[in-house]
């Protein structure tokens, strides 16, 4: 499989562009840093689209099944010969889908930051951060093992944290970029314990490998692994729920996703590449790739089901009720994500069952195009208007008809109108969640109406509603940087639920054959027409009835738009119970009881020195005094008390 | 003819080394001193001399032992007076009382 080899260039390009960049960028490539980031991003964009081409239509399936190919492996850390930590290449379906995906975002947020980020102080750092961050998560969608892809998990945290307090010097900025590290560290914290239980049981960290190992029923490893349990839940659940935790942490899924919205103080085609389209995804992605695993184990999988489906509801009435265009998108993202989780927790392993798992990794698909696409157009008014409240926005639609056009098809797409993107994930979505279950289809059902509502809410609040009031349109649109990744990004968001997506990615790497069934997606279709319809009234012009509307809803719209109080609950543990009962004991004991004792010690020392210092009196006839009698003490020790 | 008896020469011995004491802790000069301890060190010499022709007559090595003693104590003499020598430079004396600032 050499011919695959130069797939390590995908990766170590953004790495060599990080490099050159953080070390010399701001002295030697001021202004042409943004130019030769995009220029080794296009490289690698092409790259893996190159491989996706291989991959998928020259190589194709063997006997019907996409196979998974390992082209570079070779042992970083050898511990023991039977532990060792290798780093590699896999390829198969979803790690190629996810290597086309992640460098075409990153690539249009590449050129679309030559723009948007044009004059800014540190343009260059800015750079390598972006470039830094796609290396990361390049890699980690091609991680051949958990504790490879655990590295690059990191790196895009760190990555992440280090380009959501881009702008340091504002207060909100650094402690948002502290929120999410902290957040999602603590959600790390699951993930390792849940590679360590995995990897021990398996006894190895080899993705394959432990997939085979633990999903054989009759394998050695897949009976210690279920025949121990600990509080009730079999150590395979336990695993498997902890490696969750990490995977909902990264992707903002509820109880963990406080640190999304706030990560909006980043950039916004920060937020736009990391927030919305590839680093939010990590989760989904983790879970789809431990897929076999989970399918194995009914009470992990419901548990991703039913976070998924939380997180998807609340964040879409959340989404109904805030005014900084950046949150409503973040809570939008949040919502998807949600879709996308509880579309894997329904499917099971292979055939028609794995419809969810398709449907998921097609609405990551389609998801990162238009939300990404949703993100630069709010990016492209942030920097006409120079404010993230839609209350400052309105009736842009004249000033800047390309994001207009652009920014529609999106809500269009997220709402699940046909012929859009959106359309076709979604309803290989619902079709999997009505198969399954019910009640997870009435709720994905209700949602999907709720996206419609809110995204044209939002729609209408920045294009229509008011008359334009910005004050000096010095600047048209902007740049051709900057509508050029709008213009792709629409095309792609049209044209990307045509394909053909269960013919290349599938739970168990089979053609599975998908029918649109018209009378199924009729329900859905009214629903989000009747959303576009509902949102039109309230804000396609100024008027009365939004706030009429909040009236009448009292006390529910009242938490909504405090998004359930879910961030005062946690100040509340945090600061009341965690700082009260364990923080202030604990600094007490620190300063009381460790530091006292050092304390203690020092100044008995520092006393007894004071008490024998007459001692050293500098007059060597002294010393020569004590140095006899010390003899004369030892003579008469030595010959008459020990003989 | 009469062999000197031991306790003659021990007597020598002791006599030189408490002499050499006292001038050690008298003296302030510290020439005076390094001569004092030359004493000290001689009265030691004699001891090792006499015990090895007393105790093993066949035996030399107490007499090694001396000759190590003289070698040493030069060299100690020859470090002792490179000090007083800097003494004087630094402090133009060398009597120990003048030279007290290393202490507490």
């Amino acid at each position: 499989m050499n011919h695959y080899s130069y797939i390590a260039l995908i990766p170590l390009l953004p790495l060599a562009t990080f490099v050159i960049l953080g070390l010399f960028g701001r002295k030697y490539f001021k202004t042409f840093s943004g130019t030769l980031g995009t220029l080794s991003l296009l490289a690698s964009a092409v790259l893996s689209l190159v491989t996706a081409y291989q991959y998928f239509l020259v190589d194709g399936p063997v006997n019907g099944i996409y196979q998974k190919i390992i082209p570079l492996q070779y042992t970083w850390l050898q511990f023991s010969p039977n532990v060792s930590i290798d780093l590699g290449i896999l390829l198969d379906p979803i790690s190629v889908m996810m290597l086309v995906v992640v460098s075409f975002v990153s690539l249009m947020v590449h050129i679309f930051s030559l723009g948007y980020m044009k004059g800014e102080e540190r343009f260059a750092t800015y750079y390598a951060f972006l470039s830094l961050f796609t290396f990361s998560m390049l890699g980690l969608v091609i991680s051949t093992n958990i504790f490879q892809i655990y590295m690059f998990w990191e790196l895009v945290g760190v990555s992440s944290f280090l380009l959501i307090g881009f702008y340091f010097e504002k207060p909100s900025a650094v402690a948002a970029s502290k929120k999410a590290f902290i957040v999602t560290r603590f959600a790390d914290l699951g993930f390792l314990i849940g590679i360590l239980i995995l990897s021990f049981h398996a006894q190895t960290l080899d993705f394959n490998t432990l997939i085979t190992k633990l999903t054989t029923v009759q394998s050695p490893e897949f009976i210690s692994i279920t025949s121990t349990s600990f509080l009730g839940m079999s150590v395979l659940t336990w695993g498997l729920t902890l490696v969750f935790i990490g995977g909902a942490g990264k992707s903002a899924m509820f109880p963990l996703h406080i640190w999304l919205p706030d990560a909006m103080e980043g950039p916004t085609p920060v937020s736009a590449l990391i927030h919305a389209a590839t680093m939010v995804v990590a989760g989904v992605y983790l879970v789809a790739r431990l897929f076999p695993v989970f399918s194995m184990d009914a009470i992990a999988l419901n548990i991703v089901t039913y976070v998924g489906l939380v997180s998807a509801l609340i964040a879409a009435v959340i989404a109904c009720t805030q005014t900084d265009i950046k949150r409503v998108l973040a809570y939008s993202t949040m919502s998807q994500i949600g879709y996308m989780m509880f579309a894997l927790g329904v499917a099971r392993q292979g055939g028609e069952e794995g419809l969810g798992y398709m449907g998921s990794m097609f609405h990551l698909f389609t998801h990162a195009f238009f939300k990404s696409l949703l993100f630069l157009g709010a990016g492209a008014v942030i920097h006409m208007v120079h404010s993230n409240d839609m209350k400052d926005m309105g009736g842009l639609r004249k000033l800047m008809p390309i994001t207009h056009i652009s920014f529609l098809i999106a809500c269009l797409a997220i709402s699940g109108i046909p012929p859009f993107a959106g359309f076709f994930s979604k309803e290989e979505i619902l079709l999997a969640s009505f198969n399954a279950n019910k009640l997870v289809y009435g709720v994905a059902l209700f949602t999907s109406g709720l996206t419609a509502f809110y995204m044209f809410r939002l729609y209408f609040n920045i294009f229509w509603s008011k008359a334009a009031h910005v004050h000096e349109p010095h600047h048209g649109e902007g740049t051709w940087s900057m509508k050029l990744p709008l213009i792709i990004l629409a095309v792609m968001a049209v044209i990307a639920g045509f394909i053909p997506f269960a013919h290349f990615v599938t739970s168990d790497g089979a053609l599975l054959e998908t029918h649109i069934n018209y009378l199924f997606s009729v329900a859905p279709v009214l629903l989000a027409v009747a959303g576009i319809g509902l949102a039109t009234v309230l804000y396609k012009s100024q008027n009365g009835k939004p706030d009429a509307v909040a009236v009448g809803l009292g006390g529910f719209y009242k938490a909504a738009y405090h998004k359930f109080y879910i961030d005062d609950l946690y100040l509340f543990i945090t600061k009341k119970v965690i700082f009260n009962l364990i923080g202030r004991p604990a600094a007490w004991f620190d300063k009381n009881i460790v530091d006292g004792t050092m304390n203690l010690m020092a100044s008995l020392t520092a006393k007894l020195s004071v008490a024998i210092k007459g001692l050293q009196s500098g007059k060597v006839q002294n010393y020569i005094l004590y140095f006899f009698g010390g003899i004369a003490v030892l003579a008469v020790l030595f010959i008459y008390i020990w003989k | 003819m009469n062999e000197v008896p031991v306790t003659h020469i021990l007597f020598v011995s002791t006599a030189l080394f408490f002499t050499g004491m006292y001038g050690l802790f008298t003296r302030r000069n510290m020439i005076t001193m390094l001569m004092a301890v030359e004493l000290i060190l001689n009265s030691v010499n004699i001891n090792f001399v006499a015990f090895n022709k007393y105790l093993y007559p066949d035996k030399l090595d107490g007499v090694f032992f001396t000759i190590f003693i003289i070698t040493i104590a030069a060299a100690e003499a020859a470090v002792a007076i490179a000090i007083i020598i800097n003494l004087y430079r630094s402090h133009h004396s060398i009597d120990v009382e003048d030279a007290g600032e290393l202490k507490f």
